[in-house]
């Protein structure tokens, strides 16, 4: 295809603007990432920069150190991501299944009751009351995992779409003259069929659960209970948990000695290392995902 | 075959698969839905939920006095807006500029940096947010202002900062992912449609203008009714989190949702925080009916219901 002048030029021009928007994407990251690389008094003197005078690796030396905190933390939020994507999944796609089947009698009657969730909320405080005062869910894991995360209208609508669009009436009658029961339909042959659709919304729940903060901080009082996102909320307002714990008596460090700033950035890192790792093979999804969403939306 | 719906043995077990999942949401929606009559008591947990006094509207009459209720929606009500209209326009700006690419060397690389900076969580931001803007150690105070000979900002102490960089944050984060359906639309555009406006001699801009950007008008439209549809709810994280929860800065930084947590956890006033809560629900059900009407009439196919 022959460019003109003009289709060249505009070629440029886009490639040098989207490297300008992808540097201003990553710039962010890697200021906290050289930031936990940077020597403490160096930092102190300049701050955050991209440049460090001196470099170290004292902040991560330092969290080793402590590492149960992070490990107890890492544990408590991957457990919390595993199981609550699992049983969502489990009971999102249990419900999708039944919408799905134009012989059902009530697939109406649930698809508006799935759906009205979406248009209207009772707000938070019926819910804190109802969590805390009637199931005593406080300072329990299931706190972390049940509460507004579990499932979704928006997500019980996409897996039943998948299943009506995608699965022929033909197969699930002739499983049903074979004399397969619905529960073994679902198991058998469902589940397995929709693992594209499960993946992407897989996806959206586990990295909601990940990232989420905002349950515990309804709901936890115990730090034991805290994931790492509330440990990094927790290190943010009190940079002495750090040195209170036995790390400090371990090293036997005294406060002067605490990369405090550097630990910051590293506990940053720390943070959004699981999703940089997972990142590149989940991207393909994701941007599946999007789209169906948006268009479905 | 066609069976016919109905009978109890051939509904029971679909209807067992359904049970767990409705039970959810019977718990957490609903339940709380029902909840609703607490904004007209006056909470004494003494008393009891339900043994409570009714005290009518007196705590929207409370909310409503004070300057709370007007700061805080104004405050939801102008971020979105700012949200809606610049998140629109500089995703749309990106997709064009995407499309150009997408078969480059570079795409993928383009790509991860649209969407990477929305998988991270709102505490992860905030430390981002912290590493620019903190007084002592902060990138901006240190290496801007002070080889510029600028005075050091107090960032978390001054309110009038904060609307600018809330929209610069929310858009560093969501821009880019907000693209991806612009992106998806514009690569199904038809080619030939291209071609033949370039056989009539229009460059580059001319097709966007008269192609590209007409062709979206209705994928914008319908995506900009359903944003405000959500104009009343605002990103928890985004002002509670990523501000530190300053005190200093309420007055740009609080929105309904801020305050809803706020009055409940903080101030313990149940009553405020339970109508702030109600007002929110009530108006954001309205704008989504409205909204969606509007949808259905410029485009049936894709109204929510």
């Amino acid at each position: 295809m022959i460019q003109t002048k003009g289709e060249r030029a505009f070629h440029v021009f886009s490639i040098v603007a989207m490297v300008m928007f992808t540097l201003l994407a990553f710039l962010p990251f890697m200021l906290i990432i050289m930031a936990s690389f940077t020597e403490e008094s160096s930092l102190i003197r300049n701050g955050y920069s991209f440049f460090p005078e001196k470099m170290s690796v004292d902040a991560y030396v330092y969290m080793w150190s402590s590492a149960s905190t992070f490990v107890r933390a890492y544990g408590v939020s991957f457990l919390v991501t595993a199981l609550g994507t699992a049983l969502g999944l489990l009971i999102t796609s249990m419900l999708a299944y039944p919408m799905s089947r134009q012989d059902f009698k009530y697939r109406n009657v649930l698809a508006f009751i799935v759906f009205f969730t979406m248009l209207f909320s009772g707000g938070i405080v019926p819910s804190y009351i109802l969590w805390t005062k009637y199931f005593q869910i406080k300072d329990t894991l299931a706190a972390l995992i049940i509460p507004n995360l579990l499932t979704n209208g928006f997500y019980v609508l996409l897996i039943r779409n998948f299943y009506k669009n995608n699965v022929p009436v033909e197969l699930i009658e002739s499983a049903q003259i074979d004399g397969a029961s619905e529960l073994r339909i679902f198991y058998r042959m469902m589940l397995p069929l929709s693992v594209p659709v499960l993946a992407t919304v897989g996806l959206f729940m586990g990295l909601a659960y990940w990232n989420d903060w905002i349950n515990a901080l309804y709901f936890i009082t115990k730090p034991q209970y805290y994931g790492i996102q509330n440990m990094l909320i927790r290190l943010m307002n009190n940079i002495q948990f750090l040195k209170s714990g036995q790390a400090s008596s371990m090293l036997g460090a005294n406060a002067a000695d605490l990369p405090s700033t550097a630990v910051r950035m590293a506990m940053a890192i720390i943070g959004i290392l699981p999703i940089l790792v997972v990142f590149p093979f989940l991207q393909k999804y994701l941007t599946k995902g999007i789209i169906v969403g948006a268009v479905k939306g | 075959m066609k069976t016919k719906s109905g009978g109890l043995r051939k509904t029971l077990p679909l209807l067992l698969l359904a049970a767990p999942g409705l039970l959810y949401f019977l718990i957490n929606n609903y339940l709380p839905m029902a909840g609703i009559f607490i904004a007209f008591k006056d909470v004494n947990y003494a008393k009891g939920i339900f043994g409570s006094d009714w005290v009518g509207f007196d705590n929207f009459k409370f909310l409503f006095q004070t300057s709370d209720a007007w700061i805080m929606t104004r405050n939801t009500l102008l971020y979105n807006l700012a949200f809606i209209v610049l998140g629109t326009m500089l995703s749309i700006l990106i997709a064009i500029l995407m499309s150009e690419l997408l078969k480059s060397l570079w795409s993928k690389l383009f790509q991860s940096g649209l969407v990477l900076p929305n998988l991270i969580s709102m505490v992860v931001l905030s430390y981002i947010v912290f590493a620019f803007l903190n007084a002592d150690s902060g990138f901006i105070n240190n290496s801007i202002l002070k080889p510029l000979g600028i005075p050091e900002i107090n960032w978390y102490s001054e309110a009038k900062y904060w609307p600018y960089l809330l929209v610069f944050i929310q858009l560093w984060k969501t821009a880019g992912y907000g693209s991806i359906v612009y992106i998806a639309f514009i690569s199904g555009i038809d080619k030939s449609i291209y071609e033949a406006a370039k056989i009539d001699g229009a460059g580059k801009l001319k097709q966007i203008r008269m192609i590209t950007l007409p062709l979206l008008k209705p994928t914008i439209i319908i995506l900009t009714l359903m944003s405000i549809g959500r104009i009343f709810n605002s990103d928890f994280g985004l002002f509670y989190q990523v501000p530190m929860n300053a005190g200093a800065l309420y007055s740009t930084t609080q929105t309904i949702d801020t305050y809803v947590y706020r009055a409940l956890m903080q101030v313990n006033d149940i009553g405020m925080s339970a109508a702030a809560g109600l007002y929110q629900s009530v108006v954001g059900f309205i704008l989504v009916m409205a909204a969606n009407a509007i949808v259905k009439k410029v485009n049936p196919e894709n109204a929510l219901f």
